[in-house]
C-alpha cells in the first residue's frame, strides 16, 4: 500500500508534465464550439484543413452534444461559439447578445420500401406527406397518391411511416416543412426536435430510420441528405413551392437557398422550406452558428470568425465530399456583412485588420 | 518474552479495537447503500417536482405526451413500461422454471455444468447486443412470419372498446411484443439461475420420501417441491420482472418509440426508460422538459422499488416458513 502510495505519483508525473505540455500550446490558438451533431462532421474537417493550412490558423474543438446543448453554452459563454441546426428566435438573441449566421447547407430527403416499386420515381406531395404522417392516408394505393403517380403500381399495403426517436434538428426541419404545407399536420402534431406522432414508429438516429425503413415493407422515412448520400440510399421526388415534382440534388438545394429571402430574415434565419424553382428541393434548411456580439476576448470571436472565413472561402472540397452544402456566395457576402456589425469598443471585429 | 502474561492481554485489547473499527466501517458502508439510495431518490423528486407541481396526477395519469404543446402525461410510458415487462415475465417464467427443473432433477450429471454455464453467458450479454439482434433479425421475422400469423388466428378475440385490437396491427416487426420477446431473453437466465438455487435448497429428505411413496417426477415437483418452496420461486420471478421494467438499450431498438396509447399488443409503443433515453441529449437545464424525464425517473424508481419489495417480503415469508 506504501509502496504504491509512494510510487503512484512518481509513475504520473511525467504522464501529467507530458499532458500539459501537449495542451498548452494549442490553448493559446484554440477555438471551442459546441452544438448541433448534423454539421459536427463538416466543422471537424474543416478544423483539420484549417489548422493544417499554417499562417495564423487555430485549432478546433467541436463537441456534438445536440442544438440544445449548444444554445444554452454560448448564452453561458462557456465556448466561443454555438451551433444550432434550427435558428434561435431573433427576441432572444438579442436578449442574450448573440450574433447568429448560417454555415452550411443541409437537406432532408424522403426514402420509401414499396415492394416493386421505383422509389425514385415516386411522387409525394407535402400535403400528402403530411397526411401520411398522421395517419389520413393509410395504404400505398390511396387514390390520392395513384392520382399523381399514374405510372406506378402501387400495393394495397399498409404505409408505416418511420421517425427518429431521439430528439433531433433533422425532425425540427422536416416538421416545420409539413406544418407549412399540411394544416393538418400544423394542427394535430406541430413542429420541432420532438414531436406527438400520430401514427407510425421511432427509432434512433438517421442510421435508426433508414434501417427501419428497409425492414418494413409499405415503410417511409426522412433522413439527412448527406446519412442518404453516404449509403447510396435512393429517395423520392417531392413538389416544390412552384408545383414541380423535384428530386434531392445539391443544385437544387442551391436554388432553394438563392430562392430565400435572405434580406428581410430575422436573426439570418431565412426559410427555405417549399421554396419556388425549377429544381428547388423543398427540404432545404442552413444550420446555424452563434457568437457573442459582446466577447470577453475580441480576439476570440475574431478566430471564429477567421474560421468560417477560411471555410466558406476553402471547404467547397470537403463539402462535397461529405455531402454538406456551401452557402452560395452572395449570403456567404451577407454574412459577412453581418459579422461587420459586431463592434467592441468602438472597433468592428470584422474585417479583421492586418489578415 | 519478558512479561508472558500481559501478551494476551495486549492482543485482546487489540483485538478489541480492530473489532470496534470493523464494526464501524461496516456500519459506515450499511449506511453508504441507504444514503446513496434515499439521495438518488430525493434528487429525482426534486428535480421532477416542476412536473407533478404541473400537471399533478395528471402526469402519472394524462395520456397525452406532446413536446409541441408541452403537455405530459407518462400513462403511455407507464403502460408499455409495465405490459411488456408482464408479458417478458409470461414467456420467460415457464421456460425458466422448465430450465431450473431440468437442471436440478432430469439433466445428466456430465450436462449440468455446462448449461448452467450457457445460462450465465446468457446473462453477460450486453444489452446493446440484444437490442441490435432484436432490430436487424428478430424484427424482420416476426414482421415477415409471426405478426401475420398471430393476426390471422386471433382475429376471434373482441377488441377491448373500439381502440385496443390484441393481435392486429400493421406487421412492421418492433412493437411491445418484440420488446417482451427480448426482454424476455434477457430475464431468462436471471429467472432460471435464482429458480434453480431455490429448487436445489429443498431438502432432499422432502424429496426421497416423495419418490418413496411412488410418486412421479411431476408428483413430486409439484406436490412437494413446489409447494415448499412456493415463496422464493415468487421472489425469482419478481427479481427477473425488476431488471425488464428497467431495461432500456435493448428496447429502444425494438419497441418502436411510439409515446402514445397502444392500440395492439404488437403495436410501437415506449417504456419509460426508453422515453428518458431518447429525449434526455435534448433537455435543457431548467425547463419543463428535463423535469418531466427527472419525474418519470422518479415513477419508475417507485415502480421498481415496490416490486423489489414485494420480492423481498415473499423471500421472507418463505424463510420464516
Amino acid at each position: 500500500m506504501n509502496l504504491l502510495a509512494r510510487r503512484l505519483p512518481a509513475a504520473l508525473g511525467p504522464l501529467l508534465a507530458a499532458a500539459i505540455l501537449t495542451i498548452t500550446p494549442a490553448n493559446a490558438q484554440n477555438i471551442t464550439g459546441a452544438g448541433a451533431t448534423f454539421p459536427a462532421p463538416i466543422y471537424s474537417s474543416w478544423g483539420e484543413d484549417y489548422a493544417k493550412s499554417g499562417g495564423e490558423s487555430a485549432r478546433l474543438n467541436y463537441q456534438a452534444l445536440g442544438s440544445g446543448a449548444g444554445v444554452t453554452q454560448i448564452i453561458n459563454r462557456t465556448v466561443d461559439f454555438g451551433a444550432s441546426d434550427s435558428p434561435v428566435a431573433l427576441e432572444r438573441l438579442e436578449k442574450e447578445q448573440l450574433l447568429q449566421f448560417p454555415a452550411v447547407i443541409g437537406a432532408v430527403v424522403v426514402i420509401v420500401n414499396v415492394p416493386g416499386v421505383d422509389g425514385t420515381k415516386l411522387k409525394l406531395t407535402g400535403a400528402l406527406l403530411g397526411e401520411i404522417y398522421v395517419g389520413r392516408v393509410r395504404l400505398w394505393n390511396d387514390p390520392k397518391i395513384v392520382a399523381i403517380n399514374p405510372g406506378l403500381r402501387l400495393p394495397q399495403i399498409p404505409i408505416s411511416p418511420a421517425y427518429r426517436a431521439d430528439s433531433s434538428g433533422t425532425t425540427s426541419i422536416f416538421t416545420k416543412y409539413l406544418s407549412s404545407v399540411s394544416p393538418i399536420f400544423k394542427e394535430r402534431t406541430g413542429a420541432g426536435n420532438a414531436v406527438a406522432w400520430r401514427t407510425g414508429l421511432g427509432a434512433p438516429g438517421n442510421a435508426g430510420v433508414a434501417a427501419a425503413v428497409k425492414n418494413i415493407k409499405g415503410g417511409i422515412g426522412y433522413v439527412e441528405f448527406a446519412y442518404a448520400a453516404e449509403n447510396g440510399m435512393q429517395a423520392l421526388m417531392l413538389e416544390n413551392g412552384s408545383g414541380k415534382f423535384v428530386t434531392p440534388s445539391v443544385p437544387g438545394f442551391l436554388e432553394a437557398a438563392a430562392q430565400a429571402d435572405w434580406t428581410n430574415a430575422k436573426g439570418m434565419a431565412a426559410s427555405m422550406l417549399n421554396m419556388p424553382g425549377e429544381i428547388a428541393w423543398p427540404i432545404t434548411s442552413a444550420t446555424y452558428v452563434l457568437v457573442p456580439r459582446n466577447p470577453k476576448d475580441p480576439a476570440t470571436t475574431q478566430r471564429v470568425l477567421k474560421f468560417f472565413d477560411w471555410s466558406f472561402r476553402n471547404g467547397a472540397a470537403t463539402a462535397d465530399r461529405l455531402h454538406y452544402i456551401m452557402l452560395p456566395p452572395e449570403v456567404q457576402d451577407r454574412v459577412r456583412a453581418q459579422w461587420s456589425t459586431l463592434v467592441v469598443g468602438g472597433k468592428p471585429l470584422w474585417p479583421v485588420s492586418g489578415s | 518474552m519478558t512479561t508472558p502474561a500481559a501478551s494476551p492481554m495486549i492482543g485482546a485489547r487489540r483485538l478489541h479495537v480492530g473489532d470496534t473499527a470493523f464494526r464501524i466501517s461496516l456500519h459506515i458502508a450499511g449506511a453508504i447503500v441507504v444514503i446513496v439510495l434515499l439521495s438518488i431518490l430525493a434528487i429525482m423528486f426534486i428535480g421532477g417536482k416542476l412536473a407533478f407541481d404541473t400537471f399533478g396526477l395528471g402526469f402519472i395519469w394524462g395520456s397525452e405526451w406532446n413536446p409541441v404543446t408541452q403537455i405530459y402525461g407518462a400513462l403511455p410510458a407507464i403502460t408499455g413500461t409495465l405490459v411488456t415487462a408482464l408479458l417478458a415475465l409470461l414467456i420467460a417464467w415457464p421456460i425458466g422454471f422448465g430450465i431450473a427443473f431440468f437442471l436440478t432433477e432430469t439433466c445428466p450429471s456430465k450436462l449440468r455444468g455446462p448449461l448452467g454455464v450457457a445460462i450465465e453467458l446468457l446473462a453477460a450479454v450486453p444489452s446493446i447486443v440484444y437490442g441490435m439482434w432484436g432490430f436487424f433479425v428478430l424484427a424482420p421475422f416476426m414482421s415477415e412470419h409471426v405478426q401475420p400469423w398471430l393476426t390471422a388466428t386471433f382475429l376471434w378475440i373482441p377488441p377491448v372498446g373500439d381502440s385496443f385490437f390484441w393481435f392486429t396491427a400493421p406487421p412492421i416487426g418492433v412493437g411491445m411484443l418484440t420488446a417482451s420477446l427480448i426482454l424476455a431473453i434477457m430475464i431468462l437466465p436471471f429467472i432460471a439461475a435464482t429458480t434453480r438455487d431455490v429448487l436445489q435448497s429443498t431438502p432432499q429428505l422432502l424429496k426421497d420420501g416423495a419418490y418413496a411413496m411412488g410418486a412421479t417426477r411431476w408428483e413430486a415437483l409439484t406436490g412437494v417441491v413446489i409447494p415448499a418452496v412456493r415463496g422464493s420461486l415468487f421472489g425469482a420471478v419478481f427479481l427477473g420482472l425488476g431488471r425488464a421494467l428497467g431495461e432500456t438499450m435493448a428496447v429502444v431498438f425494438v419497441i418502436g418509440n411510439a409515446i402514445r396509447m397502444p392500440d395492439s399488443l404488437m403495436a410501437p409503443s415506449a417504456t419509460i426508460a426508453s422515453v428518458v433515453a431518447n429525449s434526455f441529449p435534448e433537455a435543457e437545464p431548467g425547463t419543463l422538459d428535463l423535469a418531466v424525464l427527472l419525474g418519470l425517473g422518479f415513477i419508475l424508481f417507485v415502480v421498481s422499488f415496490s416490486v423489489l419489495a414485494i420480492a423481498r417480503l415473499l423471500l421472507r415469508q418463505e424463510r420464516m416458513s
